[in-house]
């Protein structure tokens, strides 16, 4: 049985100890200037007083009570956490990478400059577009960039366009990141075979179209098989494409979305290119846009000459940056060494991951209700199953399910999501998981199914070897304690 | 086709399934292999690569910072920030096996809320530029005003992003002039500019040049008596030695803290912060994530990601901000760096840092021919140096002798940054370079 270790680890402000040290800090070369009395701190923030040996024994306390994709299997529906090559963080760790400043010229930072090109080339390539910006932290940054250019792409050709479609089924980061950027949502029905209804999609769109942001595979899993009507229709009325890329693992090497007719597409280098996620972050964002739209794209994008690399500023009508400096390097570093190690071979990874997908729902289907699976039967590279019979049934909810798989040593997929699915879990097992574990997986859920009948009051109480009980979100949300300094209060 | 696996657990799952084609789905035009990529290499040839690529570059001594310090990053520091329990884990939504990482952001949450003195600080935004853009999105939010007051020595990026960000949201965004003898804005010249439109008021301490601002309480004060809010921007190590924003009132901290644990990685990742004060209204519409105390079934304390009906997962596009990847490890490292620095550490850093940058502006000054710093304030790590020939002049001389001067400000100026790294030597070398020209 699974045991999470289980620490009563007390937070650094309670393992502090007046007087004691960690850092040494190096020597003053002069006087330090006095500070005007109206701004001068008077008591020092109080951090807590810890050695070097306290504060890692502390950390290395606390990460034995995380879980990561080194820890087990982590299906986390479109979140791709796919395991994370280590040689990607060796590249990330050399003093190359880690220590020129973003402002300096590109004479000394060549090498940087050449990965950043190749990278963006590379990109070009597998999503089918011309141009790659590497600008964006994250996905949802992505979008709300591409978002931005979709605006100016219809401001420059004097046309107001104020709604942005966005299917039932998308992630809540793309109304989210239409709004940012000024739009207004419509949503968009999926028909009875979890797919775009594109009856509805013909009564939605209009003079006021800007585009449509769409996950291919949905969140559902499905493939949007009418993807080439669906372009239609949206580039008929004058709107545009654009492709979140969190689903891209499904496709990746094999198909192409520039070819879907998509032009706009953005890549999660932390899903897709195996970066790790950072317990959140850092990810990295990056969007390929058609040549029609390049110019809208922020600057500086780098450019080749001969063997020189360089950054151009010449993108009159950008949509202005989303960010510092050149995006998150680091990660960028990781995906590159990534797609150098798979090259032209990077279509087995979709491949593995759709075979993965389905082979695990197929160890699941005549134990769980998989929605739309009569009038579409195959998945991609996740899938949706729904436990609202065995909610009806047992009063055991698909969170109270969650919690229990933790019991079990694996990690929860993702819950409650897409919307259009009660009682949802969503199961993305990636192409880096064995067939035993993903019988080993679904060996659990169907116990856990099974406990549900026999002990549900077990089930709702999970769980139980985890690091924590199960924990009570009500009461952070009714009296919130976001610091030591409320607690204190 | 796949070979990178053993075959026999391909076919031992394709025996289950009904399709040979996992892609039978997909429109044959809309098929195609990835030819371009080039053959696959082994991790030796791939380390080669990247290796060969990145030796490309060209170490130098460089005195840029405009946001991006390169500090030291204590041996200990990466190697917590490098447990794979931390970094191959993804955002906590199942908190009761992600107790290690949800804690620690607590950790970092309550160490920053510490320095900039407000007590709610979430748990990373991608930089300084976007934790500022998302300030003006959040006082248009809460007070339904359309203008945001920034200073016109903002750098040139953060002011792109600012723009980027408040365009959408129909925000103008207004320039408060910079005294030229001082370098830091006047309350009288916020009082100005202010209005019953005025959403937020924005200043940054240090700014941009690395001065402190001296008006800044009363500026604060005057966006209060307007009813607008009040953002401070911050580099948190200056609150070891000036009063954090929160004591003189701000309602909203945004900054950079990469420095503090992070290397600078060409300026990406960075740790964006972003605070608030405990005020119902600001803390609801916050973006971001915060992390929670509360407790477990059997009483005992435990984090979680709280308030999360704010977020786009839930709330799509009424949402205070479509954030969701954040930049968590960066903030992992900076609360092993923080906790490792301590009280008396932090604010002698700072003390050490602005010393050092009084000594660094002190001996450029005394050069012929350089003025240091042009401004007359206090100034924290950073200075402005004026040339008496055009800059680009003076870098090329730098750029030979293996020197990277400041941030251009202009045709003869340049912001120069003293970190935790230069050594007095490197500013005599400075010195000694410049003295040739």
């Amino acid at each position: 049985m699974f045991h999470q270790a289980r620490h009563d680890e007390r937070t650094v402000f309670e393992l502090s100890s007046p007087g004691r040290r960690g850092l040494k800090v190096p020597a003053a070369w002069g006087k330090c200037p006095d500070v005007p009395e109206n701004l001068r701190r008077d008591d020092p923030p109080e951090l807590p007083e810890m050695s070097v040996r306290e504060v890692v024994r502390h950390y290395v306390v606390l990460s034995q009570m995380n879980y990561g994709v080194d820890s087990g299997i982590y299906p986390l529906g479109s979140c791709t956490m796919k395991f994370n090559p280590k040689l990607g963080e060796a590249m990330a760790a050399s003093d190359h990478v880690m220590s020129h400043h973003p402002h300096e010229a590109p004479t000394f930072v060549q090498g940087n400059l050449a990965i950043m090109h190749e990278l963006a080339a590379m990109l070009a390539c597998i999503s089918g577009t011309d141009v790659v910006t590497l600008q964006p932290a994250a996905g949802a940054h992505a979008e709300f960039l591409g978002a931005k250019i979709i605006d100016a792409f219809h401001r420059g050709n004097g046309d107001e366009r104020d709604e942005m479609l966005v299917p039932d089924t998308a992630h809540g980061t793309n109304p989210a990141s239409s709004a940012m950027a000024g739009f207004k949502v419509v949503e968009i029905p999926s028909g009875p075979d979890g797919q775009v209804d594109i009856d509805a999609l013909r009564a939605a769109v209009g003079s006021r179209t800007a585009g449509l942001m769409l996950t291919n595979p949905n969140t559902l899993g499905i493939y949007e098989e009418r993807i080439g009507a669906i372009a239609g229709i949206v580039h008929d009325a004058g709107g545009l494409l654009y492709y979140d890329g969190a689903n891209l693992n499904a496709l990746i090497g094999q198909a192409t979305p520039g070819d879907m007719g998509f032009d706009i597409v953005h890549f999660n280098l932390h899903k897709t290119f195996s970066t790790p996620h950072g317990g959140g972050g850092p990810g990295a964002g990056a969007i390929g846009v058609k040549s029609f739209l390049k110019e809208y794209l922020p600057a500086p994008l780098v450019v080749q000459s001969g063997d020189e690399y360089a950054l151009s500023y010449d993108i009159p009508k950008s949509v202005g940056r989303v960010r510092q400096h050149h995006g998150n390097f680091a990660v960028m570093v990781r995906a590159y060494a990534y797609l150098l190690s798979l090259g032209s071979e990077i279509g087995d990874v979709s491949y593995r991951a759709v075979v993965n997908s389905n082979y695990l729902m197929t160890l699941l289907k005549d134990e769980f209700e998989v929605p739309f699976i009569t009038k579409t039967p195959h998945r991609m590279h996740e899938f949706v199953v729904s436990c609202e019979k065995i909610r009806g049934d047992t009063g055991v909810t698909a969170l109270d399910i969650a919690r229990r798989l933790l019991d079990y040593g694996v990690h929860a997929p993702t819950v409650y999501f897409p919307q259009v699915v009660k009682e949802a879990l969503m199961i993305e097992p990636t192409e880096t998981e064995e067939p035993e574990m993903l019988e080993a997986f679904a060996d659990i859920l169907i116990r856990v199914k099974q406990e549900c009948y026999d002990d549900p009051d077990m089930v709702k109480g999970a769980p139980y070897n985890t690091a924590r009980r199960k924990l009570d979100l009500y009461k952070a949300t009714k009296t919130p304690v976001i610091s030591w300094m409320m607690r204190e209060r | 086709m796949p070979n990178s696996r053993s075959d026999r657990d391909l076919s031992h799952m394709l025996e289950r399934l009904d399709f040979d084609d996992p892609f039978h789905v997909v429109h044959p035009s809309h098929r195609r292999a990835c030819t371009g990529l080039g053959r696959p290499l082994t991790e030796f040839e791939t380390r080669r690569r990247v290796e060969s690529l990145l030796s490309r570059n060209r170490r130098i001594c460089s005195f840029k910072g405009g946001g991006v310090y390169d500090h030291y990053v204590p041996a200990h520091v990466a190697e917590i920030a490098g447990r794979n329990e931390f970094y191959t884990s993804y955002t906590p939504y199942q908190p009761e096996v992600s107790q290690g990482l949800l804690q620690t952001l607590f950790e970092y949450q309550s160490m920053m809320a510490e320095i900039v003195g407000m007590p709610v600080v979430n748990a990373s935004m991608y930089d300084w530029s976007t934790a500022l853009g998302e300030s003006a999105l959040m006082c248009n939010r809460v007070t339904g005003r359309t203008d945001m007051l920034v200073p016109a020595s903002l750098s040139p990026q953060r002011r792109e992003v600012l723009s980027t960000y408040a365009s959408s949201a129909r925000i103008n965004v207004r320039y408060v002039p910079v005294d030229d003898a001082t370098g830091q804005i006047r309350a009288e010249s916020v009082a100005e500019l202010i209005s019953d439109d005025t959403a937020g008021v924005y200043l940054e301490n240090p700014n941009y040049y690395g001065i402190f601002e001296g008006e800044a309480p009363d500026i604060v004060e005057l966006a209060h008596k307007h009813g607008a809010r009040a953002v401070v921007g911050v580099d948190p190590l200056a609150c070891g030695v000036i009063k954090p924003p929160g004591a003189y009132g701000a309602d909203i901290v945004v900054g950079e803290a990469a420095h503090l644990g992070n290397p600078v990685n060409f300026g990406g990742p960075l740790l964006g912060v972003f605070a608030v004060k405990d005020d119902r209204a600001l803390l609801r519409t916050t973006p971001g994530r915060l992390i929670g105390l509360t407790e477990d079934a059997d009483g005992v304390p435990g984090y979680v990601m709280t308030l999360q009906t704010r977020e786009q997962h839930i709330r799509r596009q009424r949402a205070t901000s479509n954030i969701c990847t954040n930049e968590a490890l960066c903030a992992v490292a900076c609360a092993a760096y923080l906790a490792s620095l301590g009280k008396r550490g932090f604010v002698e850093l700072a003390r050490v840092l602005m010393a050092n940058a009084a000594y660094a502006a002190t001996a450029i000054d005394a050069v012929d021919g350089f003025d240091a710093p042009v401004h007359d304030g206090i100034h924290f790590r950073e200075f402005v140096v004026r040339s008496r020939i055009p800059w680009n002049e003076v870098e090329s001389c730098l750029n030979e002798n293996g020197i990277t001067g400041g941030i251009p400000v202009d045709d003869d100026r340049s912001l120069f940054c003293i970190t935790d790294k230069h050594t007095r030597d490197d500013i005599d070398r400075l010195c000694s370079v410049l003295g040739g020209i």
